[in-house]
């Protein structure tokens, strides 16, 4: 639609959307380009060579391969923390925002627990506490569950700034109920501004997991591209020189978030008119 | 012709902002009555009150000190309430959703009432609303707000009134909006609806040729107070209150001097 | 002289899929210093856009389709807005858009915004003397001079705050202002002392000439000399304003006046014009009277003859009809 055409308008756009199709394309289709064995096929450490143009891990196992599924579980877990940061972050703020009063000031409070305390150290404490079973999903879930505070004080400020409009005291005057004044007066509203800070809380997700598992407390049953840096950092890789081991994991990661970050600010550009040139 | 029932009741009545030192009067102990079928009009410069005092009759805004009765009794079940009572605003376009079509939003009026008609009972009540505005139901088919123009607009609002068939009207500012040559058509809509159903209509505005021209008394509020109740001849051509003066010479008349240079 | 010629302009907008909207076409008007012109029209007729052509402000999508507006002899067509900004703006024509009282800088208080417009003007001149002159200007306008250049916006009321835009707007002694709908948000009171403000402004020589905008007829009749109508980018019917108000000869012009209520007498009685529809698409190409789809005597050949200036009873209307 026009939107699209928009969008396509921005190179800051085009870059982003592109770089991240790349990256998602080898997520989904990277075991049928590439293939992939999680085997040990040669020496430790062993430089980039033939097809193994990533070199192996300390292990032996091709680095293409585990950067593959490494991309599949980042991915998979910024966009489960994301929807699930993003989905409760919208209706906290939008209830707290619209109903004001003493639900407002409730809800306030908890958004503002949420942000006074580090996520990061809840998501260290909720990680190692489960010394098994911590797989990804569950790690997504946390992520999710303790980043949406910020979401919500966003969406919260907008909705307060809506409720006021004329078509939303008609809406009442029509018999409508807070629940249908939410999904139909007010998120609409919003959707364009929910969907940047949806692409905002994936990045941010891509980057907890990162952090998460580069101090050892990731998903314990699957490799992931912070688990790949880890392995690098308790194998002494970094200091020994072994760049393959870091490298590539801290660039695609970087490339991604990066490729996010260009989308939601070019984003910016189109939804806001008075931004655009 | 008019039964002599009192819609709305004040005594003494108040409405205040704020609290501590920073409270706000913005209707300031108004005592008045308004009967079944009258229409009266709420003139007055900014911040005099009177949209503080049409949301008084709405139920929006609670009376903080004195009575407001609607029809001898308090307003508490706002939902039924708004069944009796609706509104009209001033700017059309705000006040519908610009995602969804005019004809849905038409059709969501029917949420306030009891038993919600069948379907086809829905939609043929539209289609008259829409009729007795002028206005043909293929005209708006699958038209959003904004393709429509002010005027249109405004007859939409009048529709919904149409469908709902409230007892009272409070129409703020109905016109402001409008293009002036427009202006007497939709007048002319409201005045047809208000004979139909036999409403009771509050019209809030700032210009008092207008108020003079539609309604049967005025009130003159200043500054939350309503300083001067009467009938348009009385008001706007024998006025007493300073205010009232004060208001009239301000208008730029084009019979009299207005600014001596 | 002639302070201001303005010589068939017309202008349209690009818009965004590429089609032209001929918002002004053919507007012509000379104007004398110490005139008072009002242009009168409702909403969508043009006359925004013609502000920012009369100023030679020709930012895109607007661009002009043909004509010439002359200030002092000085064209202003074919010139950059940073040519207009610098020479033209503030000293020789001076505009205040339609809603500038609310468009002040909230975050600078009024004395620093008004020193800004003089410094951006005035090389080479010290904060301490603009603030010395901007004090001995704002003393002229009746308010508390002291409290309104030392507040924020946001404190200041309606009023305040649209005397000081007309003030910043007047600094510079600018030969001619244009003012659109200078009021038109403002209740009667405070509309009357902005109108006073402006009067005292011209007695005291600070501008001479002046374009005022608005929707409101009556507010016309006490302030402009001449009235020219607008409608569908075209000036309609153009006259001294006791001509307009009180005889006017073309069909719309009749209608605006006919439409106007008054709180006297008979009004009771008399029924305001009603006009049905809206004034046509200028995105389409006009064919005829502009006025014809509405107009209430309209004939046959009004749809298809272009309709051109003439002179009846002493001014111009735009009818071929009218008598």
């Amino acid at each position: 639609m026009k939107l699209l055409k928009n969008l396509l308008k921005s190179p800051m756009f085009v870059c982003g959307i592109s770089l991240l199709l790349i990256t998602i394309i080898l997520a989904v289709f990277g075991s049928s380009i590439f293939s992939i064995t999680m085997d040990r096929v040669g020496q430790q450490y062993a430089a980039p060579h033939g097809k193994y143009f990533l070199g192996l891990d300390d292990l032996g196992r091709d680095y293409v391969s585990l950067m593959i599924r490494g991309l599949q579980s980042s991915l998979y877990v910024g966009l489960l923390a994301g929807v699930i940061a993003t989905v409760i972050g919208t209706f906290v703020g939008i209830y707290g925002g619209f109903k004001g009063g003493w639900v407002d000031d409730l809800l306030n409070m908890f958004t503002n627990i949420f942000i006074v305390i580090p996520s990061f150290v809840i998501l260290i404490l909720i990680s190692s506490s489960f010394s098994e079973g911590r797989s990804l999903t569950l790690i997504g879930i946390i992520i999710g569950l303790t980043t949406w505070s910020w979401t919500a004080r966003a969406v919260r400020a907008q909705s307060s700034a809506i409720k006021t409009k004329d078509h939303i005291i008609l809406a009442k005057l029509n018999g409508a109920n807070t629940v249908k004044i939410i999904l139909v007066h007010i998120l609409p509203y919003l959707a364009s501004y929910v969907f940047m800070v949806f692409i905002l809380q994936v990045a941010s997700g891509i980057l907890s997991e990162a952090s998460i598992s580069m101090i050892g407390l990731g998903p314990l049953d699957t490799v992931s591209l912070g688990t790949i840096l880890n392995q690098a950092k308790n194998t002494g890789a970094l200091g020994d020189g072994v760049w393959w081991a870091f490298i590539p994991a801290t660039v695609v990661i970087t490339v991604i978030v990066f490729a996010l970050y260009l989308i939601n600010t070019s984003m910016e550009g189109v939804f806001n008119p008075r931004l655009r040139k | 012709m008019q039964n002599n029932k009192e819609v709305f009741t004040a005594k003494n009545s108040s409405c205040q902002f704020g609290h501590g030192k920073k409270i706000i009067k913005a209707v300031d102990n108004v005592s008045f009555s308004i009967q079944d079928e009258e229409i009266v009009s709420l003139v007055g410069g900014s911040g005099c009150g009177k949209s503080v005092l049409a949301k008084m009759m709405l139920g929006i805004h609670k009376p903080s000190s004195g009575s407001f009765l609607y029809n001898g009794k308090e307003i508490t079940d706002l939902r039924q309430h708004w069944r009796e009572v609706q509104m009209v605003l001033q700017d059309p376009f705000s006040c519908f959703n610009q995602f969804f079509t005019i004809r849905s939003q038409l059709k969501s009026s029917f949420g306030i009432f009891k038993e919600k008609p069948s379907n086809k009972e829905i939609e043929e009540r539209v289609d008259n609303a829409l009729l007795a505005v002028n206005i043909k139901p293929p005209e708006i088919e699958g038209k959003y707000p904004f393709e429509l123009s002010g005027g249109q607009m405004q007859r939409m609002l009048l529709a919904r009134i149409f469908i709902m068939r409230p007892k009272v009207l409070i129409a703020d500012e109905p016109t402001s909006m409008v293009d002036a040559c427009v202006r007497a058509n939709i007048l002319d809509y409201l005045m047809k609806i208000k004979n139909e159903l036999k409403m009771t209509i509050v019209f809030i505005t700032h210009d008092i040729g207008l108020a003079y021209y539609v309604s049967d008394r005025l009130f003159i509020m200043h500054k939350g107070a309503i300083v001067e109740q009467g009938t348009p001849d009385e008001v706007a051509l024998s006025p007493k209150n300073e205010h009232t003066l004060a208001l009239l010479d301000d208008i730029p008349d084009i019979h009299k001097q207005w600014i001596v240079r | 002289m002639a302070i201001f010629e303005v010589d068939n302009l017309s202008l349209h907008y690009l818009t965004r899929f590429g089609k032209k909207v001929h918002s002004v076409t053919g507007v012509s008007f000379t104007m004398e210093k110490g005139e008072i012109l009002g242009i009168a029209g409702e909403s969508g007729c043009g006359k925004s856009t013609l502000v920012n052509g009369l100023m030679g402000l020709f930012i895109p999508p607007l661009y002009p389709t043909a004509g010439d507006v002359r200030v002092a002899g000085e064209s202003l067509m074919n010139r950059s807005p940073e040519d207009i900004r610098q020479n033209v703006l503030c000293r020789k024509v001076s505009m205040i858009p339609q809603g500038a009282f609310n468009a002040l800088n909230p975050t600078r208080k009024v004395k620093d915004i008004a020193a800004d417009v003089m410094a951006a003007h005035m090389k080479g001149i010290d904060r301490k003397e603009i603030y010395e002159r901007l004090n001995q200007r704002f003393d002229l306008f009746g308010m508390d001079t002291k409290r309104v250049l030392n507040s924020f916006p946001v404190t200041l009321t309606a009023g305040e705050r649209q005397r000081s835009v007309i003030g910043i707007s007047t600094l510079l002694n600018p030969q001619m202002v244009i003012a659109d709908e200078p009021t038109s948000a403002l209740d009667v009171t405070t509309q009357k002392v902005v109108i006073k403000m402006i009067f005292d402004l011209l007695d005291k020589g600070i501008f001479s000439t002046m374009i005022f905008i608005t929707h409101e007829l009556p507010l016309l009749r006490h302030v402009a000399d001449n009235i020219a109508i607008m409608y569908a980018g075209q000036f309609v019917e153009v006259g001294t304003a006791d001509q307009i108000v009180f005889d006017p000869r073309h069909p719309y012009t009749k209608a605006l006046m006919g439409a106007m209520l008054s709180a006297e007498p008979g009004q009771k009685q008399k029924k305001p014009t009603a006009i049905e529809g809206a004034p046509p698409n200028l995105a389409n190409e006009q064919k005829g009277c502009r006025f014809a789809e509405r107009c209430p005597c309209v004939k046959d050949s009004c749809h298809t003859n272009e309709q051109e200036i003439r002179m009846v009873a002493g001014r111009q209307v735009r009818c071929e009809y009218a008598e």
